[in-house]
């Protein structure tokens, strides 16, 4: 059982970067956790602290209610993988993945035995006598994650790890990782800036913005009920639109829906797959600007008449052309003011 | 019938002549030096010598002076090189990775010494040795000679340990090992085959020094490259200077046999290894 628990972190660099601001997070025991947000919002310096590697400026890490933010890395039951895998090339594969057993003066027989298992679950089984620069990328973060998983650490940073794969690759060793977290069921946080790796393989996700939570929630909960426009914005694809409501109407250009909110300032925030359209008789309320092809689906691109770009999904593209005035009707929806949630319509919950 | 229409082969002008050039710089001085060590009788105009021989071997070996200088010589390349690797290596070390005041200042002073001629320096040491009777003491050479290696063996490593990543450190600290552990297990390993490379320069370097060797050490202390220029300003014979030449190029040659060995392969490396 290991919980991670952080409260009131901060980390500063120097006088004008504040890194990490105030930040709040519990981790429970075997949960996955994923740090999510764009370049720069703290993301791997939330990580290196909890790892040892960078000092806060203010703040708690316990970790099963032990306080570690005095501890140097060597001391802390953590283990971190790094993007750039950093295996030592001075070394072949089962020694790296052995160095942090000999460190703790194991025997050599348990040693062996330790790193042979973990070569296996990671599928490096026979790959013991190669030197690092013999392996793939794919091999060579498997190394890496052996490496911190033969320590049986009680949590397991990982900082962006599928980064530098390509996408095919990517996708398998993202299943493999969640696996094996699972099967042992370890605590974990894990460091992206892509949402398909945070949707596809975390208990819950954390946004991160300019140091700040932005939100915590599942992974379903966070793509269906966005707390601010910029989660909305950030996980997934999303119509955000600027407009007004008035007496129960929100309009924005041609575009308008009822929204029985209080009159004033608005983001009207639509998926593409719930705004629908429909051929307009008249001028309609959007122009068509494009229409791309997915096959399984399309994506109409609709221009309203001030100029804003907005996506609609549709089943079938022939449907549609270049030109064609058409009518919108949102199905479901939400709206945001002051950053904040004011409206969700039915069909979006 | 291809042959018919390919292109008339070019000469490769430039490359002969630089293979010429070389070989007029480097090779030939080498072989004339090389023959006359093992010449007992060559008189103008003869093309090659009239008669080969050990003589002035047995001769230059039997003479107690070159065997002092020997000894002299190697002892003095190693005392320079060990006392430089062990005041320099550490500094190299806080160089590349510490931040203290006058950090730039003191590193750009090191080198300092370099980038001026070097005899006027060695003029101006020479006058306060005088004073602190180092004059013609080894200790004095190996003083002066230290100098000299402080540019190869604070430059080079500084960049060597640079050039180490900092993640694989990390990632050494994340499993356990104390930041003395990670130095030793880690950061020496990686940068080991280039510092290696410092380390040979200097010694070989030490061995070649004439100026300050000469300066300081005479008359009590003769190197080989000293005893060398003497023998060829005061004897007639050119094969005594051949000979000392000759047993001169065995560090270079040992050197780089070394140096072949830390470059292919990594094995130096490796050796290191934990
Ligand atoms: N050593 C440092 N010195 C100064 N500023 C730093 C340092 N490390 C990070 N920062 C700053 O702190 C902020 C957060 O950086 P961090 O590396 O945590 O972002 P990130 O979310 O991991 O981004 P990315 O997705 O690009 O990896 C950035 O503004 C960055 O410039
Ligand atoms: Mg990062």
């Amino acid at each position: 059982m290991a919980v991670l628990d952080i409260k009131g972190i901060s980390k500063h660099f120097g006088a004008g970067v504040l890194a990490v601001d105030n930040l709040e997070l519990t981790v429970g025991d075997g949960e996955l956790v994923c740090l999510l947000g764009p370049s720069g919002s703290g993301k791997s310096t939330l990580l290196r602290m909890v790892g040892g590697f960078e000092t806060p400026s203010g703040g708690s890490i316990t970790i099963d209610g032990e306080e570690v933010i005095h501890l140097p890395p060597e001391r802390r039951p953590t283990g971190m993988v790094f993007q750039s895998h950093a295996l030592w090339t001075h070394m072949n594969v089962y020694k790296n993945i052995a160095f942090g057993l000999k460190l703790r003066r194991r025997p050599a027989d348990e040693i062996k035995r330790r790193v042979d298992a973990v070569m296996e679950l990671v599928g490096l089984a026979g790959y013991g006598e190669r030197q690092t620069h013999q392996l793939s990328g794919g091999q060579q973060q498997r190394v890496a994650l052996a490496r911190s998983l033969v320590l049986e650490p009680k949590i397991l940073l990982l900082d962006e790890p599928f980064a530098s794969l390509d996408q095919h690759l990517r996708e398998r060793l993202r299943e493999e990782v969640r696996d094996i977290q699972q099967r042992l069921g370890i605590t974990t946080l894990f460091v992206t800036h892509g949402q398909d790796e945070a949707l596809s393989m975390a208990d819950r996700i954390v946004v991160l913005r300019d140091g700040k939570v932005e939100q915590v929630a599942a992974p379903d909960v966070l793509y269906r009920e966005p707390a601010t426009p910029f989660v909305a914005g950030f996980i997934g694809t999303m119509n955000l639109i600027e407009g007004t409501v008035s007496n129960g109407t929100f309009s924005r250009a041609g575009f308008s829906s009822p929204l029985p909110v209080g009159d004033g300032p608005v983001t009207f925030a639509v998926r593409p797959e719930a705004l629908v359209i429909a051929p307009a008789a008249g001028a309609g309320a959007a122009k068509i600007h494009r229409v791309t092809d997915y096959g399984t689906h399309a994506i109409v691109d609709l221009e309203l008449p001030d100029g804003l770009r907005l996506k609609s999904m549709v089943p079938e593209a022939r449907h549609w052309t270049t030109g064609q005035a058409v009518d919108l009707a949102p199905r479901a929806f939400s709206a945001y003011r002051d950053n904040a949630l004011i409206y969700r319509s039915n069909a979006a919950r | 019938m291809a042959e018919t229409f390919a292109p008339p082969r070019r000469i490769d002008w430039v490359g002969i002549s630089f293979a010429v050039v070389l070989t007029l710089v480097i090779i030939f001085p080498l072989i004339v030096v090389g023959t006359w060590a093992f010449t007992n009788v060559w008189r103008y105009p003869a093309i090659i010598p009239q008669e080969f021989g050990l003589r002035f071997w047995s001769q230059t070996l039997a003479r107690p002076d070159v065997w002092s200088a020997i000894t002299t010589s190697i002892s003095l390349a190693c005392v320079v090189t060990l006392l430089s690797a062990i005041i320099c290596l550490p500094a190299a070390f806080a160089f590349a990775r510490l931040e203290f005041p006058g950090r730039s200042l003191l590193f750009f002073s090191f080198l300092a010494g370099q980038a001026f001629p070097k005899f006027g320096l060695l003029v101006a040491i020479a006058g306060i040795f005088l004073g602190l009777n180092l004059i013609g003491t080894f200790w004095g050479v190996v003083l002066i000679q230290l100098v000299g290696t402080l540019l190869f063996m604070i430059w080079i490593p500084v960049a060597a340990f640079q050039g180490v990543d900092r993640r694989m450190e990390e990632a050494a600290r994340d499993v356990g090992a104390s930041p003395l552990r990670v130095f030793w297990s880690i950061t020496l390993p990686q940068a080991g085959p280039t510092i290696a490379a410092a380390v040979l320069l200097t010694f070989v370097n030490t061995f070649y020094e004439t100026e300050g060797a000469w300066l300081i050490g005479a008359p009590g202390i003769r190197t080989m490259p000293v005893l060398m220029i003497s023998f060829i300003n005061n004897q007639p014979v050119i094969q005594y200077g051949a000979v000392l030449s000759v047993i001169l190029w065995i560090p270079s040659f040992f050197a780089l046999l070394f140096a072949r060995r830390v470059i292919s392969g990594g094995s130096f490396a490796r050796g290191f290894g934990a």
